[in-house]
Order: C-alpha cells, then sequence, then structure tokens
C-alpha cells in the first residue's frame, strides 16, 4: 500500500518560510481554497495556511541549537482526526494514504483538530470548514502537470530541498531511504499515530586537525629560510662517535 | 475527494514567465494567470539562479500585486499641506511631467549640482547613472553606501571582486565553509541551495555571527563574536596561518603581490610604495611589471615574474641604488605579529584555542584536500598549466562585516586571509561572476573638480568611482566636497557607492551646499534607510526662518517614485506611482549587477505579464520622457528630436557609444539576434529573451572559468567581448599600494593633493596599507560602562526590508519584532522574557518588547529589520501590530560622530556603521503603556491606494 | 483547550435534561413497583418538558459550535466510529423516547409509559456514555482521556436532574420532595467524589507529551521562539482558555463550592428545615457551578499540540 508523505530534513532546513507561503499560494488558488485571511491590513491578522515553520531554541549559551521546524498535517497512518468526524469528512485515502477533509461534507464541529495532537488542522474563519494539508493532491496526480511539477508546492518552492516527498512504503523511494539512513524520526510516538511525514535529525561535521598535520616536511616558511634546519656548529653523535 | 479531481480540469492557465523583483536577487519566475488574473507564481525551472526554487516572499508576489497599499496616481502635495501629513492630490501625468520639465530645466541650466538624485533597493543603476550624469549632476547614487560598501571595496580593492552577484563561494566543491556576518543576503536563493547540497555532501559548515538564526542555524559550529571584532578574528587567523606555514606559497608568490618589494624607508617620499624597476612610470595598475621580486634563485633584485625567478615572501634586502627593501608579505607577517589569538580572545570573546583550531582547520583543509580539476589553461605570462587546482575552503561574508566603521579594514583581512589560503578564483574557493574580476581598482573614475559640473552639459565622468590615488577625489582646491553627501572627498575618499545616509542630513544642513530637488526613487528614506529617523523626518519638514528663503522648504522640492504608500512619500511634493515587477520591462544588465553565475555572465530581462494598475507607470519609462524633453545629449537626435520611443525600445537600441555595439543585454545581439555580448541593436531582442525564460547565458569553456585575474585566455576573451579594457592579470593586493598613497599625502610626502589639515591624522591612520584592527569609530565615542550592549539588526528571510508589511501574508509571518536578549543580560537589569523595555543608546531611546534568546552573545541585543512601522502607511491600520508593537532600532542610531565631527561612517569608504551603536537596556514602569515608542502621527491612505478609494 | 460556551452549555444542559428525565423515570418506577399511580401529572409534565427544555436548549447550544450548522444532518453518518456521531444519535432519540413518554403519561397509558421511558432512560445512559465518551475517547488529551470522564458526565448530571427534579417536586409533588432531596443530595455527594478524584488525578498527571517528543529532540532545555503567525491562529484561539491562573482557580473552587457544597448544604438544609424554598435553590445554583466546571474541565484539559503554540516573536 502507498503511504506518500514528506520527509523534513532539519539538518538543511534554514526556516525560510518559503514552504509556507508557496503552499497558501498554490492552495488558496484551488481547490483546497480560497484560504482565508482575518484582519489581513489591521491588528492581529491571521489566517488560514496549511503549513507553518517555528523555531525553538535547543541548549543553553553558547551551546544553543536553533531550530526550524516546519509542521503541516503528517498523514498519520492510523490518524485519530479521521475516526471522529461524525460526517465522514475527515478521510484517509486507501490508494495513496492522503488525510483529507471534504469541505462539502464538513460541518466544521472541530472535532478532528482536537483529536489531533500535532495542531495539523486549522478551521478556515470565514468558509466555517475544517482544512489542513492535502499533500498538494490536486498537483501530484495530476497528469497534464510536467512530471517535474507533480510534486507539492511546498516541496518545489524549498529552495535548501529539505522536503522530500514520496511513498514512505516503498524502500526504494528516496523518502524511505533518507528516514533508513539518517534516522528519520516520527513527532510524538507516544500516541501511536504513526505520522506518514518524517523529520530528519541535524547532523553535525566535524574535523579533525592532528598535531603531525602542523609538522610539514614541505612548510613553506621553510623555502623562505624561516624553518631553519638545526646548525651545522652545534654538537653532534658525529663529533664523538667514531665507529 | 470529488472536490479535488474538478480542479486540474478548470485549470486553464496561461503561464508567462520573467524575473521576481520580491527582493534583489532576481529569480526566474513562472506566473500563472486566469483570466489576466495573477493566480499563482512558483520557480522557473530552467532559470539558472533559483533552479525552479522560491522563497517566502517571491511565493507572495500577488498579494504585492493586489496590494491596497499601492499607489496608482501621481500626486501632488496639496497647497498648504505640511509635508509629512501625507495631504496629497491627484494630478496627470502630464501636469506632473511639465512641472518636472520646469524645475529640472532650470536647475540644469544654472547649477545642475542642485538636482539629486539617489535611488534604493533597485538594480537599475545603470539606467539612473546615465540620467544623473546626462543631467551634469554629480550627486547620484544607489543604496550600496549605507549597505555594504564595505564589502564591495574592501574586496574589489583586494582581489578585483567581491561577494554577492560579483562573485561567491564555490560550495558544490568546498570543504570548508566559513560564514561571517550573514543573515540573509542578496543571493538568497542560491545561496540556500548551495548551502544546503554543500552540507548534504558533507561539507562543514562554520558561521561567526554573535546571533544564531538562519542559515547559522544549520551551521555545523555556531562561533559568537561580539559584534564589529571580525578584524581582530580574521587578523589572529592569519597569524596562526603564517606562524604555521599553512598558507599557500606557491599562490602567493605568483599571484599576489605578497613578494613584491616595498620601500623601507621613512625618509624617502615613496617610503611604503613598491620599488620600481628604474624610470618605468607610476601607473594606476602598475602594469606591465614595473615592480620587483628579490629572487630566491638568483639572489637580486628581478623584475616581477620573470621567468624562472621565485620571489622571497620574507627578508630584509637593500637595492643597488641603497634602498632599503621587504617583501610585501614580510611586512604583513610583521603586523599580524602582534595580533595573537590571546590578544583576540579579549577583544573577540572567542576563546584563543577556538581561533587557533579554525586557523588549523582552515589551513590544513587547503593545504591537504586539494582538488585537481584536468583543465588546461594558460596564465598572463604565458606558461601553461594542465590543471586547475582548488583549496577547498570557501568563505561568505556580508553585512556583519561590512555594516561598522571598520568593516573596509575587516573586509580587507577577510579577502587577504582567503589569498593566503589560496582560494581566489579557484574551485571550492571564492569564485568571480563576470564581469569580475575587475582591476584593482577598477577604471571608472568620477571627475576631479568643481569645474566638471556645468550648466547644460552632462557630467565629463560617472558620478561614482574607483579613485587609485588623491588626484582622484572629486574636491575643489581646498579638498572640500563637491558632492553634496561629501563622497570622494577626504573625509570619506574611497566611498565607491556615495553616501546616501547624509545625503538629507547635509542638504539640511547646507553642508556642502543646499539642493533645489531631491529626488528619491525606491528607497524608504524617512524610515528605515535613515540613521537618526526622528530627526531625520524633522529636516524634511523643516523650513527656512530667515533669509529670502524665508518660509520654504530647507530641502525644497522632494520628488518620490514609490510603488506604495510608505513613510517616505508622506514627505514627497511630487509622488510618481511605479508599477510592480509584474508590470514593467527591465533589464538586470552587465552595465550594472548581472545574475552572472561562476561559469560566464549571465543578464536578464523582466517583461510586463499583467498591464500597469491605474496610471502606474514605470520609473524607466518616466526617465527616458524626462531625458527627451530636458533633451540629454544621449536621450534626444541632432535635432533635438526624441531618440527613444520608450523604455523597450532605448534598451535595445541605446549602445554606450554610437557603433559600440555594447548596450544594456548582452544576448541575441546583432541584426537578428546572432551576436553576444556585442554586436548591433537587434530589433526583437526582447522578445528573444523572453522566448528563453527571461534571461541569457553565456558559458565560458572551462579553461578561462578559473584563476580568471592571471587567465590569459579569459582575459584575453573579455577584452575581446569589451568586459575589461585591458588584459591585465589582476594581482591580488595583500599591500595596497592605493591606501598608501592617500596616507603619504596625509603624511606630507607626496607631491600633489594633500588632505586639510584636520583630515590629515584621520587619513593617515585609516589608509593603512596592510590591514589592521581598530576598534570601530562611535564605540570609541561611547562612554560603555553606561552603554554596554552592541545592539544590532538581521534580516528576516520572509521580509523585505519595509516593503513586505502591506503583504497579508508576510505580515502574518512577522507582525511585530521584540529584542532578543540573552537571559543573563536581561536578569542583570531585572528584565524578564516578555517584558517591555527601554532601549537607549546615547542618541535616542525606544520602548519595546523584551524575548530572551540563548542564541545570542550576551554583548549582543537583536532584532528583525524594519518591521516596526509607522501608523497609517503601507495601508495598514492604526492599530496595526506594527506601529503599536513593533519598533526601529533605526531611532537609536546616529547619523553623526560628534566627537569625530563627521558622519557615523567607515573613514575609507563612507560605508554606514549602522551595527557600531552601544545601548543599554532597563525595564519600562508597570504604568507605562504597552506600546512602543517613539509614536507617530498617523497618516491619511493617499488618493489612489485602495484604502482611499 | 478553549471553553466553547456553545459545549459548555450543550453538554451542561444536555447532562441535566438527562438526569430530570432519569429522575422522573426512577420515581415512575418506583411507583409502578409499589403498585401506585401517585406521580402528580402536572409533576410529570413538568418534569418531561424541563428536561426536554434543557435537552432542547443544549442542542440548540451547540449548534453555535458548527460552522456549518446548515449541515449538521451530515453528523449521524459516522456511528460506526464517531462517538459524535452516536451522541448525535442518541440525542434526539433520547428526547423522542422522553417526549414519547410524556405522552403516553398524558394519554394516561401508564403501561405503555413505563415501557417507552425505558427505551428513553436506556437512551439517556447511552447518551451520557457518548457525551463523556467524545472527549474521553481522546486519548493524548490526558485530563479528559479515562473512565471517570464518562462516570463524572453521568453523576453530575443525575445530580443535576435530581435537583432539578427535587426542585419541581418540592413545588408540584411534595410527596416524593424529600426522596427527591436525599436523592440529589447523594448523587451530589457521589458526582462530588469521582468529579474530585479527577481532579486529584489530572493535579498529578504527567503530561506524555513534551517539548522533546514534540519536536523529537531530545535535549532537557527546549523553547519556542516563533510559532509561525505572531497575529494568532486558529490554533491558539482554539486550544487555549487564555484565562489567568487566578480565573482558573477561582473557577476550580467557585464549581467545587455551587456545584457540590452549596447544592449539598440547600438539600440538606431542605431536609432538615423541610422548607421547599432550600430545595427550589439548589437547582440553579447547581446549575451555574456546573456550567463553571465544565468551563473548568475544557480549561483544564492540555492539548498536546500547545505544544507547538508557546511563543511569538
Ligand atoms: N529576506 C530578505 N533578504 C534580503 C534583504 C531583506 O530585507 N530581506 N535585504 C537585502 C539587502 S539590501 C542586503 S544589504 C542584504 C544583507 O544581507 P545580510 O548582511 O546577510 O543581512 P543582515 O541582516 O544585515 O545580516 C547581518 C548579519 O551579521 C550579523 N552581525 C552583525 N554584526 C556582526 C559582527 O560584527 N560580526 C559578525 N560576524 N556578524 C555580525 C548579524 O547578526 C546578522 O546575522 O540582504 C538582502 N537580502
Ligand atoms: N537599522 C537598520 N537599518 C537599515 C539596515 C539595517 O540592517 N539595520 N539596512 C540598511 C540597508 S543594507 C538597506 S539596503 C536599506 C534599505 O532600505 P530602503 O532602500 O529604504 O529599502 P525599502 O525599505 O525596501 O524601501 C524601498 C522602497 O521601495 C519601494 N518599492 C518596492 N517595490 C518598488 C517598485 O517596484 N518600484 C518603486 N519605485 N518602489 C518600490 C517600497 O515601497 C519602499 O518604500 O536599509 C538600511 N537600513
Ligand atoms: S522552504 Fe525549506 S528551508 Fe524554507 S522553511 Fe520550508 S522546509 Fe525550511
Ligand atoms: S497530523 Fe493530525 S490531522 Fe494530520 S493525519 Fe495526523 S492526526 Fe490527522
Ligand atoms: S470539523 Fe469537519 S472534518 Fe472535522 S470532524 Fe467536524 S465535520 Fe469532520
Ligand atoms: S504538501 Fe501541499 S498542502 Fe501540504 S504543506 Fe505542502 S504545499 Fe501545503
Ligand atoms: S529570492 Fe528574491 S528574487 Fe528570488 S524568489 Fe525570493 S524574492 Fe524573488
Ligand atoms: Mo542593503
Amino acid at each position: 500500500m502507498t503511504q506518500l508523505a514528506l520527509v523534513i530534513d532539519l539538518n538543511v532546513c534554514v526556516g525560510c518560510h518559503a514552504c509556507v507561503t508557496s503552499c497558501k499560494e498554490w492552495n488558496t488558488q484551488g481547490a483546497a481554497g480560497p484560504l482565508s485571511d482575518l484582519n489581513p491590513y489591521g491588528a492581529d491578522p491571521s489566517g488560514t495556511f496549511f503549513n507553518r515553520v517555528q523555531t525553538f531554541e535547543v541548549g543553553e549559551f553558547p551551546n544553543t541549537q536553533t531550530v526550524h521546524f516546519p509542521k503541516s498535517c503528517l498523514h498519520c497512518e492510523d490518524p485519530p482526526c479521521v475516526p471522529v468526524c461524525p460526517t465522514g469528512a475527515s478521510y484517509k485515502r486507501a490508494g495513496d494514504g492522503i488525510v483529507l477533509v471534504d469541505y462539502d461534507k464538513c460541518i466544521g464541529c472541530k472535532y478532528c483538530a482536537w483529536a489531533c495532537p500535532y495542531g495539523a488542522r486549522e478551521l478556515d474563519e470565514k468558509q466555517k470548514v475544517m482544512k489542513k494539508c492535502t499533500l498538494c493532491v490536486d498537483r501530484i496526480h495530476d497528469a497534464s502537470l510536467p512530471e517535474r511539477d507533480r510534486k507539492p508546492a511546498c516541496v518545489l518552492a524549498c529552495p535548501t530541498s529539505a522536503r522530500l516527498f514520496g511513498d514512505i512504503h516503498d524502500p526504494a523511494s528516496e523518502v524511505a531511504t533518507a528516514i533508513r539512513e539518517h534516522g528519520g524520526y516520527a513527532l510524538m510516538p507516544e500516541w501511536g499515530t504513526h505520522p506518514a511525514n518524517h523529520y530528519l535529525p541535524r547532523r553535525k561535521t566535524e574535523f579533525k586537525v592532528r598535531e603531525e598535520d602542523l609538522q610539514r616536511y614541505d612548510n613553506p616558511l621553510k623555502v623562505d629560510g624561516l624553518l631553519p634546519k638545526p646548525a651545522t656548529g652545534e654538537p653532534a653523535l658525529d663529533d664523538v662517535t667514531s665507529w | 475527494m470529488a472536490c479535488f479531481a474538478k480542479r486540474s480540469a478548470e485549470l486553464s492557465t496561461e503561464v508567462k514567465t520573467t524575473t521576481c523583483y520580491m527582493c534583489a536577487c532576481r529569480c526566474g519566475i513562472r506566473v500563472h494567470l486566469r483570466d489576466g488574473e495573477v493566480r499563482y507564481i512558483d520557480g522557473n525551472p530552467d532559470h539558472p539562479l533559483n533552479q525552479g526554487v522560491i522563497c517566502a516572499k517571491g511565493a507572495s508576489g500577488i498579494m504585492k500585486q493586489y496590494s491596497p497599499a499601492r499607489l496608482t496616481r501621481p500626486l501632488k502635495r496639496r497647497a498648504g499641506a505640511e509635508r509629512g501629513a501625507g495631504d496629497f492630490e491627484p494630478i496627470s501625468w502630464e501636469d506632473a511631467y511639465s512641472l518636472l520639465e520646469e524645475r529640472l530645466k532650470k536647475i540644469r541650466a544654472s547649477d545642475p549640482k542642485k538636482f539629486a538624485l539617489f535611488t534604493g533597493r533597485d538594480q537599475m543603476q545603470a539606467l539612473t547613472g546615465l540620467f544623473a550624469r546626462q543631467f551634469g549632476t554629480p550627486n547620484y547614487a544607489a543604496h550600496g553606501g549605507f549597505c555594504s560598501v564595505n564589502m564591495a571595496a574592501g574586496m574589489i580593492y583586494t582581489i578585483g571582486g567581491s561577494f554577492w552577484e560579483f562573485g561567491g563561494p564555490d560550495l558544490e566543491r568546498a570543504k570548508l565553509f566559513v560564514m561571517l556576518g550573514t543573515a540573509e543576503d542578496h543571493h538568497s536563493n542560491p545561496l540556500k541551495i548551495a548551502i544546503s547540497k554543500f552540507k548534504r555532501n558533507g561539507g562543514r559548515f562554520v558561521s561567526v555571527n554573535p546571533v544564531r538564526t538562519g542559515y547559522s542555524a544549520i551551521a555545523d559550529e555556531w562561533v559568537p563574536i561580539r559584534p564589529g571584532t571580525d578584524g581582530a578574528f580574521l587578523l589572529a587567523v592569519m597569524h596562526e596561518i603564517i606562524a604555521q606555514g599553512l598558507y599557500d606559497r606557491e599562490f602567493l608568490a605568483r599571484y599576489s603581490n605578497g613578494g613584491h618589494l616595498v620601500v623601507c624607508d621613512a625618509a624617502s617620499p615613496r617610503d611604503g610604495m613598491f620599488a620600481r624597476t628604474a624610470g618605468a612610470p607610476e601607473t594606476d595598475t602598475d602594469w606591465p611589471p614595473a615592480q620587483l621580486w628579490w629572487d630566491r634563485h638568483s639572489g637580486r633584485a628581478v623584475p616581477t615574474h620573470s621567468e624562472g625567478a621565485d620571489p622571497f615572501l620574507f627578508g630584509d634586502f637593500k637595492l643597488e641604488d641603497g634602498t632599503p627593501v621587504r617583501p610585501a608579505f614580510q611586512l604583513l607577517a610583521e603586523r599580524v605579529k602582534q595580533y595573537t589569538p590571546e590578544w583576540a580572545q579579549e577583544v573577540t570573546g572567542i576563546a584563543a584555542a577556538t581561533i587557533r583550531r579554525l586557523a588549523h582547520e582552515m589551513g590544513v583543509v587547503a593545504r591537504d584536500q586539494k582538488i585537481e580539476l584536468p583543465i588546461a589553461w594558460t596564465d598572463c605570462w604565458g606558461v601553461e598549466h594542465q590543471t586547475v587546482t582548488g583549496n577547498p575552503v570557501a568563505f561568505h561574508a556580508m553585512r556583519g562585516l561590512a555594516a561598522h566603521s571598520n568593516g573596509f579594514h575587516t573586509v580587507r583581512s577577510l579577502a587577504i586571509l582567503m589569498s593566503l589560503l589560496g582560494t581566489i578564483d579557484r574551485p571550492g574557493g571564492f569564485r568571480h561572476r563576470a564581469p569580475f574580476p575587475r582591476a584593482i581598482p577598477p577604471a571608472a573614475k568620477t571627475p576631479n573638480s568643481p569645474a566638471a559640473v556645468k550648466p547644460g552639459t552632462p557630467l565629463p565622468g560617472l558620478a561614482l568611482g574607483w579613485p587609485a590615488a588623491p588626484e582622484h577625489l572629486f574636491v575643489d582646491g581646498e579638498g572640500k566636497p563637491v558632492r553634496i553627501d561629501k563622497g570622494f572627498s577626504w573625509e570619506y575618499p574611497l566611498s565607491v557607492h556615495g553616501l546616501m545616509h547624509n545625503v538629507i542630513t547635509n542638504a539640511w544642513r547646507g553642508d556642502p551646499y543646499r539642493l533645489d530637488t531631491l529626488m528619491i526613487f525606491m528607497a524608504n528614506m524617512a524610515w528605515n534607510s535613515t540613521m537618526n529617523t526622528v530627526e531625520v523626518r524633522r529636516m524634511l519638514n523643516d523650513r527656512d526662518t530667515e533669509g529670502e528663503m524665508r518660509g520654504e522648504y530647507k530641502i525644497p522640492f522632494i520628488v518620490v517614485c514609490d510603488a506604495f504608500q510608505s513613510e517616505m512619500t508622506a514627505f514627497a511634493d511630487l509622488v510618481l506611482p511605479d508599477t510592480t515587477y509584474l508590470e514593467r520591462h527591465d533589464v538586470m544588465s552587465l552595465l550594472d549587477r548581472p545574475i552572472s553565475e561562476f561559469d560566464g555572465p549571465v543578464d536578464a530581462v523582466r517583461v510586463p505579464v499583467v498591464p500597469p494598475t491605474g496610471e502606474c507607470k514605470p520609473f524607466q519609462e518616466v526617465l527616458i520622457e524626462l531625458g527627451s524633453r530636458l533633451g540629454f545629449p544621449a536621450f534626444t537626435n541632432a535635432d533635438g528630436s526624441r531618440k527613444y520611443r520608450d523604455y523597450p525600445d532605448f534598451i535595445v537600441n541605446y549602445e554606450t557609444e554610437p557603433g559600440s555595439g555594447i548596450g544594456f543585454l548582452a544576448g541575441w545581439r546583432g541584426r537578428g539576434g546572432e551576436k553576444q555580448m556585442r554586436g548591433e541593436p537587434n530589433p526583437r531582442q526582447w522578445e528573444m529573451y523572453a522566448a528563453n525564460n527571461c534571461h541569457f547565458h553565456y558559458r565560458l569553456p572551462p579553461s578561462y572559468q578559473y584563476m580568471r585575474n592571471w587567465n590569459r585566455g579569459y582575459m584575453e576573451w573579455a577584452q575581446r567581448v569589451r568586459i575589461r579594457r585591458y588584459g591585465d592579470p589582476v594581482i591580488i593586493h595583500l599591500y595596497s599600494e592605493v591606501l598608501q598613497r592617500f596616507r603619504l599625502a596625509a603624511q606630507g610626502k607626496r607631491p600633489g593633493r594633500q588632505p586639510p589639515a584636520q583630515l590629515r591624522r584621520r587619513v593617515q591612520t585609516y589608509f593603512d596599507p596592510l590591514p589592521f584592527y581598530f576598534v570601530p569609530l562611535e564605540v570609541q565615542e561611547t562612554e560603555l560602562g553606561k552603554y554596554p550592549l552592541a545592539a544590532i539588526t538581521q534580516r528576516p528571510m520572509a521580509m523585505y526590508h519595509s516593503w513586505d508589511s502591506q503583504n497579508a501574508w508576510l505580515r502574518q509571518i512577522h507582525a511585530h519584532n521584540c529584542l532578543f536578549v540573552n537571559p543573563v543580560a536581561a536578569r542583570a537589569q531585572g528584565i524578564a522574557d516578555g517584558d517591555w523595555i527601554w532601549v537607549e543608546s546615547q542618541w535616542g531611546k525606544v520602548r519595546c518588547l523584551c524575548r530572551f534568546s540563548e542564541a545570542v552573545e550576551p554583548g549582543t541585543v537583536w532584532t528583525w529589520n524594519a518591521i516596526g512601522k509607522a501608523p497609517g502607511a503601507w495601508s495598514l491600520a492604526p492599530d496595526a501590530n506594527e506601529s503599536r508593537l513593533g519598533f526601529l532600532l533605526n531611532h537609536v542610531i546616529s547619523d553623526a560622530l560628534p566627537v569625530l565631527g563627521s558622519s557615523n561612517s567607515d573613514p575609507v569608504t563612507g560605508q554606514a556603521g549602522w551595527y557600531d551603536v552601544r545601548v543599554r537596556i532597563s525595564r519600562a514602569a508597570e504604568s507605562e503603556p504597552k506600546r512602543s515608542w517613539p509614536e507617530f502621527e498617523g497618516v491619511a491612505a493617499a488618493p489612489g491606494t485602495r484604502t482611499a478609494a | 483547550m478553549h471553553p466553547a460556551w456553545s459545549v459548555v452549555l450543550l453538554t451542561t444542559l444536555l447532562g441535566a435534561g438527562q438526569g430530570l428525565f432519569l429522575a422522573l423515570y426512577g420515581a415512575d418506577l418506583y411507583d409502578a413497583a409499589r403498585g401506585r399511580a401517585s406521580l402528580a401529572p402536572l409533576f410529570v409534565a413538568a418534569a418531561v418538558l424541563g428536561s426536554l427544555a434543557l435537552a432542547g436548549a443544549g442542542l440548540a447550544a451547540s449548534f453555535f459550535h458548527l460552522g456549518r450548522p446548515e449541515r449538521a444532518w451530515r453528523s449521524a453518518a459516522m456511528w460506526r466510529t464517531s462517538w459524535l456521531s452516536r451522541e448525535v444519535i442518541a440525542l434526539p432519540l433520547f428526547m423522542a423516547l422522553a417526549a414519547g413518554y410524556g405522552l403516553a403519561h398524558w394519554l394516561g397509558m401508564l403501561q405503555g409509559a413505563l415501557v417507552v421511558g425505558a427505551a428513553a432512560a436506556l437512551a439517556a445512559l447511552a447518551l451520557y456514555v457518548c457525551t463523556g465518551m467524545i472527549y474521553a475517547c481522546i486519548k493524548f488529551l490526558q485530563e479528559w482521556a479515562s473512565p471517570l470522564t464518562v462516570v463524572n458526565f453521568l453523576l453530575l448530571g443525575c445530580a443535576s436532574g435530581l435537583s432539578a427534579a427535587a426542585a419541581l417536586s418540592a413545588w408540584l409533588d411534595p410527596e416524593f420532595a424529600r426522596a427527591y432531596a436525599i436523592a440529589a443530595l447523594a448523587a451530589t455527594l457521589a458526582a462530588a467524589a469521582t468529579r474530585g478524584t479527577a481532579l486529584v488525578r489530572n493535579a498529578r498527571l504527567r503530561p506524555r507529551s513534551t517539548p522533546q517528543t514534540a519536536i523529537g529532540i531530545k535535549h532537557p532545555r527546549i523553547e519556542q521562539k516563533a510559532q509561525g503567525a505572531m497575529g494568532g491562529s486558529f490554533n491558539t484561539h482554539e486550544f487555549f482558555h487564555g484565562a489567568s491562573r487566578a480565573r482558573l482557580e477561582t473557577m476550580k473552587w467557585g464549581f467545587v463550592a455551587a456545584g457540590f457544597l452549596l447544592p449539598a448544604m440547600l438539600l440538606a438544609a431542605a431536609l432538615g428545615s423541610a422548607l421547599p424554598a432550600f430545595a427550589a435553590a439548589a437547582f440553579p445554583v447547581q446549575l451555574a457551578g456546573l456550567l463553571a466546571e465544565r468551563w473548568y474541565f475544557f480549561a483544564e484539559a492540555q492539548h498536546p499540540q500547545n505544544l507547538y503554540y508557546q511563543s511569538t516573536s
């Protein structure tokens, strides 16, 4: 069974929010939209976004990590948001594992949002129906788009390619490989939701300079006579041995 | 399900490509239109710069296009209304043109310097510069002076190129990447693409920055540094590299002036100048080789690059005529001897052991992980090389180094360190982008006397240039500046980008003189691009109280061309509504700042994808129209008739000189578009660009792609296509004779121009031919006991300066800003996370929200740049978060240094010292309103904006 | 969680309505068991109508919770998986059966009434389970995810229903007044015990989700700096009560007092003095207390999503 998902590489995400606005832009003009904004030019502007990038600080100065953390619906394999929905508006597609909301059925009871531990669902304040990341279902299967473009808008936008997309059940896929090889993990594993989206942790590259790396025969200072050879006039074994 | 399936069928969109301008990076975009309306913008995968990606701003272009804050009609300040109140009446374009025509004609016929044109975040300096020059005014510059001129000048005066559009780190092949003082930078998307690839390839990334955000967040090592002290860090690294012999001797000997012999004779008028073969004339570029090496093999002085010779880099020699000389490298080594890691630890706050370790890492990676590309090339001396070598240590730096008054020397230190490691235009190191490398310094010069400014006559030279000696300064007989911003004067001799931050203050003071008309294009000078904002706003609105000009504004007429109702437009007498980037033609030209790649020149265009909104007109068209009406030679035929129908026509047909074959665009030249780089105008050039994703990419053969400073093949090609006038190699200036010329003049040792008495010491101190560290000027003038904290700003990745608060999506990400403070520093003042606090410098204060952060060095506080807004601007409601909770740090930054009596600028380049300010913080009283301060009067919506309609 | 008044009203009024019906039906059963038909018809009518009114008011309030009330009819569809769907079915079923019971009584079909009433009582009990389970089934809302939630919904509903019955009977059917007062007092004390247990339990809860599990980084010190939107979002409006600590404490002790202590005292006083006014006062006081209780029930619940919405800058 296919399970499409995003794998987000925290090792390269710089927190640029490209995935945030490109998601809004794509989805607001299409099937999922419009995604409304409230008070867009007034106090406390807010709006519906399917994807947010948050920032966390880990550790204390000077050992601080700044972690940019993009979060959208994780398309859980066992999504608690689905069975609670009284109308059937929330559903998980058998074919590709995408969790969707049918806006035509949704009554805006918000129960599914309560049942999502990740805060991945947002009620559209104008349309009054529940919305969330669709995994760009209207792009990825659209045969009229060139092959290259059949990816989620956020994935195509991401300048650091921190967002990988594919079928995590296909062991040969880029995403499954990344999860396997780079320690991909799921959020809040304690609830057994089995999020399809995974995150790749920070990895640290270090470089070790050894003492002998600094003492090389070809030190250029020698050329200029600044690493003098031992003086010939000084005592040596040569002077005192005769065998 | 049903609702998602419908979609693709409905989607009969039209896709047009053009070039983004939500920032100066200029990525290729695809604009998807439905019924003529912009519906979706994504990155163009066929564009070399962004390769299909887009950023947060770029993807929010729709909300800019349809922003309620857009100006749509030309506006005139209502008679009797105060400046700053924003009380306007709409006028027709014809009225606006004739008003300008009349006014400018008068100025041009009497004293052209009374007209000043200054431009902000645009990338069309080739056209605006041409306009100013044709007008005959010296008073022209873009924003570079307050932006990052230290970065440009410090590197170009050292290696003949710089970062951003000019060059960058080759992260494709680098193994170690050291980034200093960069938050976001101009090369926005490409840098992100490159850094992530670099990390994925296992490269090691070190970030030197007082703050850990953005890129620094994903660095393998964060090196928190005290602001303004990078010079000390870099000099200490150099100290260690030289002490350990980790420099690339071969590279330096041949490609830098490290082996060149310097006269070391305090008594000589040529003290500190390079020794020369007898009788060789002294030229700007010192080429052909007249300078000397002390050859290791023959043990005597020989002209540099003599066949078979190899210079000593160290030593103390005497020429035949008895002149004592030393190799420049010896002088550099002597200079950095004092800059030990232990010394630097005290200055920078970085442990000496860390500095040493980093120096070793750089040196060892450069030396031991060499790259050999099987690319044969020939150097300028005819030596053939079978391979191109790379020392894979790459650097990048930006305003963290540049925006300090000691930035020029810091940046020069960086360029020299990069050279010591042998990483200039080599794989894995720094790589140039066409038209760089350029001569050191580049050939362009300004006129050098007030006589050059003549009524009714174009300026005989450029308004901005690259001085190589005091003779190139733009000053009068007494050494007084000719330019309003005092650019190219003894105060800021190498102010190669001008000093836009001085313009309003100087014009208001009448020092050096008054202006009549100030035209501002795309700069928010009443707000975020000005220091001392409160005062500057007062100056803009100040009138003469006596004399014949009584009652007149001190700056009599202000024209602002903007696309939005900004804080600045309120102060205009005439507002010209510009189009957006989706509505106009534009060029990213090789005459300007193109978007070149390492492998060759790239230029690009913007083509309109939607018609102009309301009565908006591109500023380009305004310039062509005015230039024609004012009868500028470049815009009119011999009979006075207009030469160019409009801007697209101008771009196609304009040639730098009649028949030169060089124009704004390098692609598809020649009658039928068959030529590249040079060729006759091609009437179908725009279409050909449009058909090629709006850009032209010329790929150099691999043998011309590296070592371009000294690559004969490249130089000959560059000369042929007129990127360069001369084919001379560009030797790295470890030691700067250019600076020494100024110093000698200040010492009174050099014939010709000398600085006025009060500036002699200044010039003598700061025009040191070798890099050195000094405490930033403002810090020298600060009682650090009282104001202990450095206050800086950073670019948020999802906002472009002030101009995105009108963008409904982007402002949700940054609706207001806080001051980030290390908890240690905050608690010392009894401040808790989330408190309202006062931030005070010796110049002013602001009240703002405090937020704790462990990602900032304890001696530094910071905030996001330009998020705070004045009420009413940008079509925001009066209670918008930007003006109630947000704040502008600029209120505590001074434009002047009173003790020194100069502007708050680098004494070499005039770069604004934004990041030198020191502050103290304290808790705001419980009784105070929970709002930011200062507060400003609200401004009414301008006629023509959607809020007003 | 943000206590939405619509849901607070729905669950509290509905619970009282069910309780009132159960109280009535209990008396009816007891009556029948004794082989008598001594319930005052007026009392029966008032109790049935009161129960229906309470349930109806709750139902009406619930519509305010829906973004698209016009589509409310769709919400019965997923009864196989959704407790909310089940509630949506059980609620009208209960109301219909209760009305049927009332009608039968009115028509004098006392036997029939008993049968329909049994079904209605079962529906009422099922409805408690459904309503309780709506909350109890969300396992990561640890404050709710406990059988105590269902028990509390049941007991609190019964207590308030019995108080209502005590008040009504004091006025319309004094014969049953004392029994109702005793039952109400007992239910109130039982509810106080279980609700108190829940309070103690919740105070001791250790959240299983932490900043560490939320972002998957194992470090003791993780702090959020930005949540990606500064002006707020659905996530900051829906899942935070936005009340001060003090207000929270006030509400807590307020509901303990008004929901349990005061009504218990009033009911005891009613028993002691046989003054019907005391019994009549207990119900409104308790209802107010239980509204506060329900407010607190929501406010107390810490949704793990809040870990992602701690700070803006
Ligand atoms: N999204 C976005 N992109 C932009 C812009 C924008 O407004 N928004 N603006 C564009 C413009 S005009 C420019 S000039 C560039 C600027 O690009 P950057 O130079 O990258 O931008 P700044 O935010 O000025 O970054 C300065 C960095 O230097 C650090 N810093 C400050 N002082 C010191 C110091 O003394 N030493 C060191 N090592 N670091 C220091 C700061 O913490 C900050 O991280 O960005 C361009 N790109
Ligand atoms: N405290 C502090 N201050 C700083 C800096 C800092 O780091 N800290 N950075 C400095 C630097 S490096 C820079 S470059 C400046 C930038 O400062 P500015 O050059 O003032 O840049 P913006 O704020 O972007 O304002 C440019 C104006 O261009 C307008 N505009 C946008 N698009 C168009 C268009 O298509 N046509 C026209 N005609 N106008 C348009 C906007 O509405 C805005 O009014 O700020 C400087 N100020
Ligand atoms: S676009 Fe990519 S780098 Fe930028 S915030 Fe999103 S995931 Fe991170
Ligand atoms: S992340 Fe939340 S909304 Fe998405 S599938 Fe999982 S539980 Fe449902
Ligand atoms: S809000 Fe809509 S999708 Fe969510 S549970 Fe209710 S009906 Fe289902
Ligand atoms: S997959 Fe599509 S809907 Fe989901 S976050 Fe990315 S762009 Fe948004
Ligand atoms: S980096 Fe600049 S030019 Fe490129 S997409 Fe973003 S805003 Fe547009
Ligand atoms: Mo800038």
